[in-house]
């Protein structure tokens, strides 16, 4: 066991738990903040997306010991109310299903609009492909995204 | 040790709840609660077992209201709708939510009727309560269809009441009272008032039978689209499904099974396991008691489970990767089944079985005399006597359900009661073994129904819930049992491996005068006898066969209907192309054949809302246009759990690969209760569709499963799904049919016969891309 002294969404948590410990299980079981999914623990699904210093990374096979002073930022962290311009445009296609997997899916489109604000359509393809969606929302998922670029 | 789950008797399972619930609410409408619907009302209103998952509970749709805010003091006026005295409006959702929009579709239609403002309600997760609540189950597409006519009922017998109420209260005639967005009007003396005014006094009034509904054409919130009203919480991550139900002192639970099937426990060494921080406990569970009879959904594929419990999720995925364990051989087993279609034995053979053999074995049995379903006329003769003969195989592989949470299951039992709290697609269905397992009356047993990640008909079996709450009995302790994407994947309850080889006879003049099925599967088949093409011609055959396996299998969306609409619908495109005819042409041939002048009897499909669809779709999709002849174009249509469905898809190559660019979408499900959550339901069958049908497949090898998670498990991904896919409904005003289901087998077979096009050659064995060739 090792302590940690986590930036997260602006904050400062600390957690004492095995170095070995993912990030996705330090999210969801040690600070309580599961908006963080398990889908795979192999990085093949993309629920357990997050940023780390604003890019989209898998949390699910990141040890927490190699975050260092890198920042986190998760779903519950994107925006206060609710009203990042990816989640307002999720809500405005009404994109979920079963809405397991949604989290994951907004995380890595705000790190894409972030990263690039006017993606082309083989430029969203590509940076969303990592993310499983097995209800099958991926036409909505494309459509919010560039209604998202709109607004950014 | 395995068992065999019939799949295929999902639906008439599904027809007798449907049927005992219609009893069961008109008794409902005459009798007050029951005592154990008073003790989980009383529960609910403590709130206090729903203090630690705020998910499950409650919604607010203005923005306006928090769940913090939200008043206790509920008037309750029939088992759906609590009115405050501030008139708010609370709707409960009777019906277990897995992403086919319940939460938000049930609840319009009691808003329709009871006349609210919709965007001021307030929606609930009901409790699970058969008795007030109706059967509480999602699959066989019948949420909407079973619960159409009892909450426009529940709606029209509330606004009767609150009327009823306001009148007695305004000493005027119960006629002259009308209401509008939840407000009650006497026009004459100008008096007017909330429903939340008149609520309390309206409760005590008896609920009156035989209210009349409104016209469909003057629906208001019904017919016109509405946002998901769980929206909100699922982009936020809000605590909503069971894998984030968490309360104090909840301990984890992991099991490890067998790595293949035919294997079971022999022994195990936990010492290192037992080393390894956060670990609690290692110990063995036996899951059924030998003779136990097995109801329905009673799955296992593993009765000896061996368990290992630790206070975190990680703690424990780690700590079972030090156990030492032996497996050994199954020997051959008969489970006793008490469900479906009464008291019987099930053989579970022993072996360690393996793709390859598995599909010799298909083709040595489909040689094989087999089981007559349907005929008609003489086939024999027909055959003997036809000009032209073809004949076509179809394979389809082991599907694993894949849903994106993998399964799990809060419980917390003690001498006296249990709470379960979870996903769970019939939680009715899985109390009662729940009560026998855990020797507690059912009344001592509360389940809470979570958000499902996904169901796929994969959580409408108890496995999971059945050990979640033995593990807790014998640690005594609140756990939550978990699944690993591995455990998930590789545990079985899968959609069968199937085969059918279709058969056509045509005459001289190329006229079709017989047609043959004969179908097998691991460890069922998939023969739908009834269905399209029979009454369509005058000779029909229909067979079937099975092979015993000890590979578990349950039911997977559209059950039977997804192996049967890909094969069948790609046969009828290849013979309608020997025929020299158009394929849509040719099927409304069919079908004007079998509504004229129908073969048989007991043929499932209504012939003109199956041609509505194809002709929809014709339409929709341009399919004559000069400008679509770029596209590689299948169209197929197929009729299950009671909608109709057709597809055109359009193929092109990218990458030099085959891409399904476009789709076009026609569905006749009567009344659709929400547009636009529809299409999206709709565009996910597709999806889903197509990525089963191109993809999907679990092999084995020697028992074990060679695909254990996403990296060697192929699923669509959003680059693979198409740039659109249209969506067009039948309009009418027929009760509402279901939609989850019934989009998705032709979609297997619209790719099929857009592939032909595609790529200049048939494909009959999915997943149809490992016979790719790279170029066409």
């Amino acid at each position: 066991m090792a302590i940690y002294n986590l930036k997260i969404n602006g904050q400062t948590k600390q957690v004492d738990v095995d170095p070995a410990t993912p990030v996705l299980w330090v999210l969801r079981e040690h600070l309580n903040m599961p908006g963080t999914k398990y889908g795979c623990g192999v990085s093949m699904c993309g629920a357990c997306t997050i940023h780390l210093n604003g890019a989209a990374v898998r949390s699910c096979q990141l040890p927490i010991s190699a975050i260092g002073s890198r920042e986190i930022t998760t779903i519950e962290g994107l925006s206060e109310k609710g009203d990042h311009p990816v989640q307002k445009a999720w809500l405005e296609h009404d994109v979920a299903q079963c809405g397991y997997c949604q989290t994951g899916q907004i995380m890595t489109a705000a790190a894409l609009l972030k990263a690039n604000p006017n993606p082309t359509e083989e430029q969203i393809d590509a940076a969303m492909t990592g993310n499983l969606c097995r209800c099958g929302t991926y036409l909505r998922v494309r459509d919010a995204i560039k209604t998202a670029a709109k607004q950014h | 040790m395995p068992s065999k789950q019939q799949q295929s008797s999902i639906d008439s399972i599904v027809q007798k709840a449907f049927i005992q619930f219609k009893a069961l609410t008109m008794e409902n409408n005459q009798t007050t609660n029951s005592r154990r619907s008073f003790l989980k009302s009383s529960l609910l209103a403590g709130g206090g077992l729903m203090i630690h998952f705020s998910g499950l509970a409650k919604f607010s749709l203005d923005g306006k209201l928090d769940e913090a805010s939200l008043p206790e003091q509920w008037n309750e006026i029939t088992g759906y709708i609590k009115i405050t005295p501030g008139n708010i409006i609370k709707i409960l959702n009777p019906n277990p939510e897995f992403g086919q929009n319940v939460m938000t579709s049930l609840p319009m239609i009691v808003a329709e009727e009871l006349d609210v403002d919709w965007q001021k309600v307030v929606v609930e997760m009901g409790p699970h309560d058969n008795t007030k609540l109706g059967p509480q189950f999602t699959g066989g597409s019948n949420s909407v269809r079973m619960y159409w006519k009892p909450l426009r009922e529940a709606g029209a017998a509330a606004r009767n009441m609150l009327m009823q109420a306001a009148a007695q209260t305004w000493g005027v005639p119960v006629e002259e009272v009308t209401t509008k967005a939840g407000m009650l009007f006497h026009e004459k003396s100008g008096k007017s008032g909330t429903y939340g005014e008149f609520a309390s006094k309206a409760s005590g009034i008896a609920i009156p039978k035989g209210i009349k509904l409104k016209n469909i054409k003057d629906f208001n919130v019904v017919r016109s689209s509405q946002k998901n009203v769980e929206g909100l919480k699922i982009v936020t991550g809000k605590p909503l499904f069971g894998m984030d139900y968490t309360q104090e002192g909840m301990l984890i639970a992991m099991i490890e099974h067998p790595h293949a099937f035919g294997m079971k426990l022999k022994s195990f060494d936990a010492a290192e396991t037992l080393k390894m921080p956060g670990i609690k406990d290692v110990f063995t569970l036996k899951m059924f008691e030998d003779g136990y009879e097995q109801a329905g959904f009673d799955t296992r594929t593993f009765n000896d489970l061996l368990v290992v419990v630790g206070n975190t999720t990680w703690e424990v995925m780690n700590a079972r990767k030090k156990l030492k364990v032996t497996w050994e051989p199954i020997s051959e087993t008969k489970d006793t089944m008490a469900g479906r279609g009464g008291k019987r034995e099930v053989i579970v053979p022993a072996g360690l079985e393996s793709t390859s053999t598995q599909l010799a074995k298909m083709a040595e049995y489909a040689k094989k005399p087999a089981q007559q379903l349907r005929k008609d006329g003489d086939p024999e003769t027909a055959f003997k006597n036809a000009a032209q003969i073809i004949e076509r195989t179809y394979n389809a592989p082991f599907l694993a359900h894949n849903c994106m949470e993998p399964m799990n299951f809060f419980a917390h039992v003690t001498d006296e009661k249990a709470l379960l709290i979870g996903a769970h697609q019939a939680p009715g269905w899985i109390e009662p073994t729940v009560s026998k397992i855990l020797n507690l009356p059912a009344d001592k047993i509360e389940i809470q129904m979570a958000r499902m990640g996904g169901g796929f008909g994969l959580r409408a079996y108890g496995h999971y819930v059945i050990e979640a709450a033995l593990i807790s009995k014998k640690v005594k302790a609140p756990i939550k049992l978990v699944y690993s994407r591995e455990d998930d994947m590789t545990y079985g309850i899968y959609r069968p491996m199937y085969t059918a080889t279709y058969r056509a006879a045509l005459d001289a003049n190329k006229n079709l005068i017989a047609f043959h099925v004969k179908g097998g599967g691991i460890p069922e088949h998939a023969v739908h006898p009834n269905r399209f093409p029979a009454g369509a011609v005058d000779n029909y055959l229909a067979e079937s066969w099975e092979i015993p396996s000890n590979i578990t299998i349950g039911a997977f969306r559209a059950p039977r209907s997804n192996f049967n609409a890909a094969a069948e619908q790609s046969f009828l495109d290849e013979l309608a192309e020997l025929m020299g005819k158009d394929p849509i042409d040719f099927r409304l041939e069919l079908l004007k054949r079998a509504k004229e002048n129908p073969v048989g009897k007991n043929n499932e499909y209504d012939a003109d809302r199956y041609a509505g669809v194809l002709k929809l779709v014709k339409e929709k999709s341009g399919w004559n246009a000069a400008e679509n002849k770029k596209y590689s174009r299948g169209v197929a249509a197929y009729f299950c759990h009671n909608s109709y469905a057709a597809h055109v898809v359009d193929m092109v190559k990218k990458n030099d690969q085959p891409y399904v660019e476009r789709v076009f979408s026609a569905l006749d499900c009567g009344v659709v209760i929400n547009p636009d959550a529809a299409i999206n339901m709709v565009q996910g069958a597709v999806v889903d569709g197509i990525g089963n049908a191109l993809y999907g497949g679990l092999t084995h090898k020697d028992g074990a499963a060679e695909q254990t998670n996403f990296n060697r498990y192929r699923m669509i991904r959003l680059r693979e799904s198409p740039k659109t896919i249209e969506v067009s409904f039948v309009q009418n005003n027929i009760d509402p049919t279901g939609l989850g289901e019934p989009p998705f087998p032709p979609v297997f077979g619209a790719v099929a016969n857009a592939l032909y096009k595609n790529m200049g050659k048939r494909f009959y064995n999915q997943p149809f891309s490992k016979d790719f060739t790279g170029k066409g």
